[in-house]
């Protein structure tokens, strides 16, 4: 409702003060975050401080206890009847997630599909997209992410780095509005990181709205239009990189970037 | 084999160099095993006595055995046994994975439905159950498809119609496995790692979709294995529907012993072919293990058929090998 009032073009993602609790655990306290289209922007925080499970109630793998969150205009996972929210049915959550691609830090592959049938699998049985289609733009997507050669290998014959770079075409094959990254570096040798982030830096420059949460304070550094910082479940500090990472106004952020850079 | 006609083309002009050089070498004589032999020549003197026992045994007419191995009932009964099994299992697949999701989903109704169903049916015998769908016919003269409590019916017929022995029996078994394997099948789909069903989600799948496509498959690589178990346990319960008189193996061959006294034979009769049938059953298990661990082993392990035709043109190669070094040793020579 108040989207509308907002001037100028909608943002692709808008956060309202959003709430999650786990038990008595309160892990979300109200967080309130904007990604215009076309925008990256890099959640930073040490651990236990809300950053992942912010970035998977957005595609409602989380449920929200309060607050709204709306992609594209769309408000994720409930139904507004006036002031309250219903959640959604299974069915039509899974249309909702379409559009939104996301990637994990353990990869999640599906181990009894190659990495081909792997990329093909949702355009194909969800999108309904023809086989050969579906085929010829997943050797594309690999092609991109320079796996060619490893299309018809399984997850467990590939490294994390090969793994993590199919997990990425994979969520690409479904032509999403936007990009999720759940620290997509974290699970992997340091020597394997440069390829995976390569890819996301040109996934980045060709327009892709990305929400990537992440321990690479470089790649922020490089990539990130906004990098935002979290601590304890509320968003400390925020604005462009220079500002967040070169000079943080924050003790809590300065403490942190000390211990990781 | 190979390896001697190998070491005798090949080792032989070395060996004495060896012995030289091994004269300082503690020679390295693995473990023998003397005790394996004496048991194995123990066991096999018994079972070869046994064996003997029996033949020489005047109780029983090997002939009777011959005539009535392939005598058209016993064939007959073989393919209802068969039959029986599939089918039966085929229900008891079918419901069991039904009542596994109903287990693990969100909502109670379905989950004490499921928990009541694997209840009742665990925790009666079996032989009870075939006796019961057996006298159906008792219980209620006439089936009736309708509204309860009220007058409309939509369609009714005669139990004993309906429920023949055949019917009967595939409930009784069918029902009764189901139970038992929902448990093997809840198993594997908890095996199954969750952040492949968040994944799965992600890309928009729904909770069906990513059930049939993901979490099955992968699952069945942990349920076929007790359930080819469960299929061998199946294939022998089905002799307990002699009780309510499926003509299915067990029950021809009561039948005939019934009318020639030939008890003994008939029973080694049956016998013979319920462990010909599950020696039958591993082959399928072999081959659907193997289709459901792809991904999961680094490379798939060759077929009995693969390793044959390997095994065949690694002995070619070597003959051919010897055949050559003999040459030209000859030649040299």
């Amino acid at each position: 409702m108040n989207t509308q009032a907002i001037d100028g073009p909608k943002p692709l993602v808008e956060a309202r003060d959003v709430r999650k609790r786990f038990g008595a655990n309160l892990v979300l306290k109200g967080i309130d975050l904007r990604v215009e289209r076309g925008q990256v922007m890099c959640l930073l925080g040490p651990s236990g401080s809300g950053k992942s499970t912010f970035l998977r109630c957005i595609n409602h793998l989380e449920r929200v206890d309060g607050g709204r969150i709306y992609v594209d205009g769309e408000l994720m996972g409930y139904r507004e009847h006036g002031d309250r929210a219903r959640e959604m049915k299974p069915g039509q959550i899974a249309a909702q997630r379409r559009s939104i691609g996301m990637v994990f830090q353990r990869f999640n592959l599906f181990p009894h599909l190659t990495a081909l049938e792997n990329i093909v699998e949702a355009p194909v049985g969800v999108a309904r997209r023809s086989k050969a289609d579906a085929r010829t733009r997943g050797m594309e997507l690999l092609e991109r992410v320079g796996l060619t050669d490893r299309a018809g290998m399984y997850p467990a014959q590939l490294s994390g780095g090969q793994q993590q770079r199919v997990a990425i075409a994979r969520a690409l094959a479904m032509d999403p509005k936007l990009m999720l990254f759940d620290e997509p570096t974290s699970a992997l040798d340091p020597e394997l990181v440069g390829d995976v982030l390569n890819v996301m830096r040109d996934l980045a420059k060709s327009g892709m709205t990305m929400i990537v949460v992440t321990h690479e304070i470089g790649f922020a550094r490089e990539v990130a239009d906004q990098v935002v910082f979290m601590d304890d479940g509320v968003v400390v500090e925020s604005g462009a990189p220079t500002d967040v990472i070169s000079n943080p106004q924050h003790d809590r952020t300065k403490t942190f970037l000390d211990s990781v850079l | 084999m190979t390896d001697e006609i190998v070491s005798t083309g090949k080792a032989s002009p070395l060996a004495p160099g060896l012995r030289t050089a091994g004269t300082h070498d503690v020679a390295a004589t693995p473990l023998r095993h003397p005790g394996r032999w004496v048991a194995a020549t123990v066991l096999i003197a018994l079972c070869t006595g046994w064996m003997f026992s029996l033949w020489r045994n005047p109780n029983i007419e090997h002939l009777t055995i011959a005539d009535f191995l392939f005598d058209g009932r016993i064939v007959r009964g073989v393919l209802l046994t068969v039959a029986l099994t599939g089918c039966s299992m085929a229900l008891a697949t079918t419901l069991a994975i039904l009542l596994a999701v109903m287990r693990l989903s969100a909502n109670p109704v379905l989950r004490v439905m499921s928990w009541a169903y694997t209840w009742f049916f665990r925790g009666t015998p079996l032989l009870v159950q075939i006796v019961f769908w057996g006298y159906l016919g008792l219980l209620y003269q006439t089936l009736t498809l309708g509204i309860p409590f009220t007058s409309i019916q939509f369609a009714s017929a005669d139990t004993n119609v309906i429920v023949t022995p055949f019917v009967a029996g595939l409930l009784a078994l069918g029902m009764n496995e189901a139970a038992y394997a929902s448990e093997i099948v809840r198993a594997g789909l908890l095996s199954v790692d969750h952040g492949n069903v968040e994944a799965a989600h992600s890309l928009g799948m729904s909770p069906g979709y990513t059930l049939r496509r993901i979490v099955l498959p992968q699952a069945m690589r942990v349920i076929i294995p007790p359930m080819g178990n469960e299929t061998i346990s199946m294939l022998k319960n089905t002799a307990l529907l002699q009780l309510i008189a499926v003509p299915e193996l067990y029950t021809q061959t009561s039948w005939i012993s019934a009318q020639n006294l030939h008890q003994v034979e008939l029973l080694i009769v049956a016998s013979a072919w319920y462990l010909v049938l599950t020696s039958v059953l591993s082959v399928p298990q072999y081959y659907l293990e193997r289709r459901y661990g792809r991904g999961t082993d680094r490379s798939l392990p060759l077929t009995p058929w693969q390793r044959a035709r390997r095994l065949v043109s690694r002995v070619r190669t070597r003959v051919s090998q010897v055949a050559r070094t003999d040459a030209t040793t000859e030649g040299d020579a």
